[in-house]
């Protein structure tokens, strides 16, 4: 700060600023915003008093209104829970059935279900329920165990092969081929048999004998004409589907050496009210019965 | 630092700060005349408002100001209470913001958030329009119709009305504290805080049933967020119009730094004609008639006086003018005394007033409001204003958004036919409960089920919606196989009003794996 230099046109002096003759005022600012910036220092001495503000070495300062956004949050989560309890009560309530035909009570099972869902059961079954190789698609019209209300919640509670439960769904398929029940030209010739079954291409001569062999040791399970059986948990060899894929390869491969899969029983950790909404949920998917 | 060197004795002593007094110094010692520039007598880095007593002013365009401030004050207070019949699905209020419920109604207009252009361009419109309005008439919208500038001359009526004029507010501003300024004060502030109080508790009725909310205020019942509002505006209406006035615009509004890039030498502007008024007269005397080389101006001061923003026009335009053309009315009623033309201050374009001062007599009239800017401006106002009421008598009131299930895209059934999911939304944007036939076109062979439902599946199903209301329902669409020739198939969601003739389509794909 040298020369102070007076704007001879307003009276003001200048910062000494200058852009190509231009100069910058220096007028002085009104006292009222200086007191509004002081308001603005207490406000903040007095907001740090009053929530938390000062790191320290364990967590902060707590403030003397002992605000915290985890408390805020856990206040909200049981406001929200509250809000549910009177939908929740009425599931556990009532029949999945009957929830089915109360249309704003099945909206709501169904959004807690796929809640539900996408955090116990997406691991397996994917995050649409569109499975994968070896775990079920949820959404087709194709069930191992059944699709109705009552097959579902049964299949949720107990499990697949799943041993800590005594009521699981078991079946087990004789490994033909790793166990020497069948030779591996049976194997093939029934494969060819499979494939006819289901409409694919196939060898007529393989398909031809693979018939007897068929019918003495598959049909017991499989069905006669291939239809699978529920009770068992037999696939359908008949329609569009494949858990373990279609091509003779893997068909011959799942007769040889099958593969189980296993789920647990989820009546252990999720409460009935939680099974019932799941239940919807996938009954909901499009291919409930 | 400045110093300014004066020989001693040599010539006037320019500056004496108060106190230093002479001093006896020796003849041959010089004397230096220096001022400390960052003494504290200087030091201003803040400065104190001055207060500002405008006088009370009769005329044109104070009785202008005062209708635009009745219709303005009406306007906002009265809107809320206004009815309109929309049936028994929707609120009656004419104008509501219904932020609850998502919905904004104005008399027959109703818009939905997805609407909201509606409001972008209203905005837009009232952006042009004040550009406008300043490039023609200036700074009209600060000068009459702007909220602080008609709550501050409300504020200002009140202060007169209970203070008195101009010399009586100074008076009873210096006066020492009596029974009388305490008994004013108080009735001043009181007034003003019942004013705030109406300003903060009339803005809520705008986003809720007025009566309703009235009761419940009353009773003490109502949402803490409307007694919030209340107390928030209440507080910056008392501070802004009682207080801040002229600081508000000088400080905090960027209107007065914007019209300055909007007017331009065909603006109307509050003009003191200084080549009439200049040089001025002493004082208005008895004297029967000007001397020579004397202007009209009889510097009187009035024009300063009757100024809400404390400034005196006669130095030009300036940032703070707001154009309440005040001054105008003073000056007109001192040129009418005097036998002189009205009109020594007055609206004048800077065209004009070049002009006069070249010696030509240019009266500003109407003809400065003929130019291509005013017109580009109105055009552009006037087309988006009908374009909003074009597309606003003719949108729809159904419409559909239909989302595809991205997992899985598709899902393979067990006969070998493809199903995709949609979750569809209908909007029924009246208020009455609509039944509608959804349906699906150009996929041969399609057939429809909802999902949660025992419906046997087909082309269409019917959907009730509820009044003014969202419907949305998960559908699934199955293709039997062979049906489908690509991967990709594109078709119709159709909704159409049965009992109606309101439709609304959707262009969805099916998709499929890959045909072999």
């Amino acid at each position: 700060m040298s020369d102070q230099e007076i704007d001879p046109v307003s009276g003001t002096e200048t910062t000494g600023h200058d852009w190509d003759g231009i100069k910058e005022l220096n007028t002085p600012l009104p006292r009222w915003w200086l007191w509004t910036f002081y308001a603005t220092i207490i406000w903040a001495l007095g907001y740090m008093i009053a929530y938390p503000a000062i790191p320290l070495i364990n967590g902060a300062t707590k403030g003397l209104l002992g605000y915290s956004s985890r408390a805020e949050v856990a206040r909200e989560i049981a406001l929200a829970r509250s809000a549910q309890a009177r939908f929740l009560d009425q599931i556990a309530q009532m029949p999945v059935a009957d929830i089915r035909k109360n249309p704003a009570l099945f909206d709501f099972a169904v959004a807690g279900g796929a809640a539900a869902f996408k955090v116990n059961c997406v691991q397996c079954h994917g995050s649409g329920a569109q499975g994968g190789p070896g775990y079920p698609n949820l959404n087709d019209d194709d069930w191992l165990w059944g699709g109705t209300l009552e097959d579902i919640a049964y299949t949720i509670r107990h499990g697949v092969r799943f041993s800590d439960d005594e009521d699981t769904r078991v079946s087990e398929m004789p490994a033909f081929g790793a166990d020497d029940m069948l030779a591996p030209a049976q194997i093939a010739d029934v494969a060819d048999y499979v494939l006819r079954l289901s409409g694919q291409k196939f060898d007529a001569a393989g398909a031809a004998r693979g018939q007897d062999v068929y019918a003495e040791n598959c049909a017991a399970c499989h069905g006669a004409a291939g239809g699978g059986n529920r009770e068992t948990g037999s696939p359908d060899l008949k329609d569009a589907i494949w858990f373990y894929g279609n091509t003779k390869r893997q068909i011959m491969a799942q007769i040889a050496r099958p593969k189980h899969g296993v789920m647990p029983a989820w009546g252990h950790r999720l409460d009935d009210t939680t099974i019932k909404q799941l239940t919807l949920y996938v009954h909901s998917l499009g291919g409930g019965e | 630092m400045c110093i300014r060197w004066a020989v001693a004795n040599s010539g006037p002593v320019r500056r004496r700060r108060p106190g230093s007094g002479m001093v006896t110094i020796h003849n041959s010692v010089e004397r230096v005349d220096v001022e400390a520039v960052n003494s504290k007598a200087r030091r201003k880095n803040y400065v104190a408002r001055v207060k500002i007593f405008p006088r009370r002013v009769a005329g044109r365009f104070r009785s202008l100001k005062w209708w635009v401030m009745g219709i303005t004050l009406a306007i906002y207070y009265v809107t809320p209470w206004l009815r309109w019949d929309r049936g028994p699905f929707a609120p009656d209020q004419a104008v509501l913001v219904d932020l609850a419920n998502r919905r904004f109604y104005f008399f027959f207009i109703e818009i939905w958030p997805q609407e909201f252009y509606y409001i972008a361009g209203l905005l837009i419109m009232a952006g042009i329009g004040l550009f406008l309005v300043t490039s023609t008439v200036g700074r009209a919208w600060c000068g009459y119709s702007c909220p602080q500038t008609v709550w501050v001359d409300l504020f200002l009526a009140v202060e007169r009305w209970i203070e008195g004029d101009r010399n009586a507010r100074i008076k009873l501003d210096k006066a020492a504290w009596s029974g009388e300024k305490i008994r004013k004060r108080l009735a001043k502030h009181a007034v003003w805080l019942v004013i705030a109080l109406l300003t903060g508790g009339a803005w809520i009725f705008y986003f809720a049933d007025a009566p309703a909310l009235l009761r419940s205020l009353v009773a003490f019942d109502a949402p803490l967020v409307a007694y919030s509002t209340v107390a928030i505006l209440t507080a910056t209406t008392y501070v802004f119009a009682g207080f801040m006035r002229e600081q508000v615009c000088t400080y905090m509004c960027p209107w007065p730094r914007i019209q300055a890039a909007m007017l331009d030498e065909d603006s109307l502007v509050v003009t003191y004609n200084d080549w009439r008024g200049e040089p001025r007269r002493g004082a208005p005397g008895g004297d029967g008639g000007r001397p020579a080389g004397q202007g009209d101006c009889i510097d009187c001061n009035l024009c300063v006086a009757v100024c809400p923003m404390g400034i005196d026009i006669r130095d030009g335009q300036q940032l703070e003018c707001i154009t309440c053309a005040l001054c105008i009315d003073a000056c007109d009623a001192v040129m009418a005394r005097t036998g002189k033309p009205k009109g020594l201050i007055s609206y004048a374009t800077l065209r004009d007033y070049n002009a006069n001062i070249q010696g030509v007599r240019a009266p500003t009239t109407w003809r400065s409001f003929v130019r291509p800017r005013t017109f580009v401006y109105f055009g552009l106002w006037a087309a988006i204003g009908l374009a909003m009421i074009y597309f606003l008598l003719a949108r729809d009131r159904l419409d559909i958004n239909v989302l595809h299930d991205r997992n899985p895209v598709f899902v393979k059934l067990s006969d070998g036919s493809i199903r995709n999911g949609y979750t569809v939304k209908i909007l029924n944007m009246v208020a009455k409960p609509r039944t509608f036939r959804l349906s699906v076109l150009g996929l041969p062979g399609a057939v429809m089920t909802r999902a949660g439902s025992d419906e046997a599946p087909g082309a269409q199903i019917t959907v009730s919606a509820a009044p003014d209301r969202l419907r949305a329902l998960k559908v699934y669409v199955k293709v039997a196989r062979g049906a489908l020739k690509a991967k990709t198939t594109p078709f119709t969601f159709t909704v159409s009003e049965i009992g109606g003739d309101e439709r609304a389509v959707y262009q969805a794909r099916f998709e499929a794996p890959e045909i072999p």
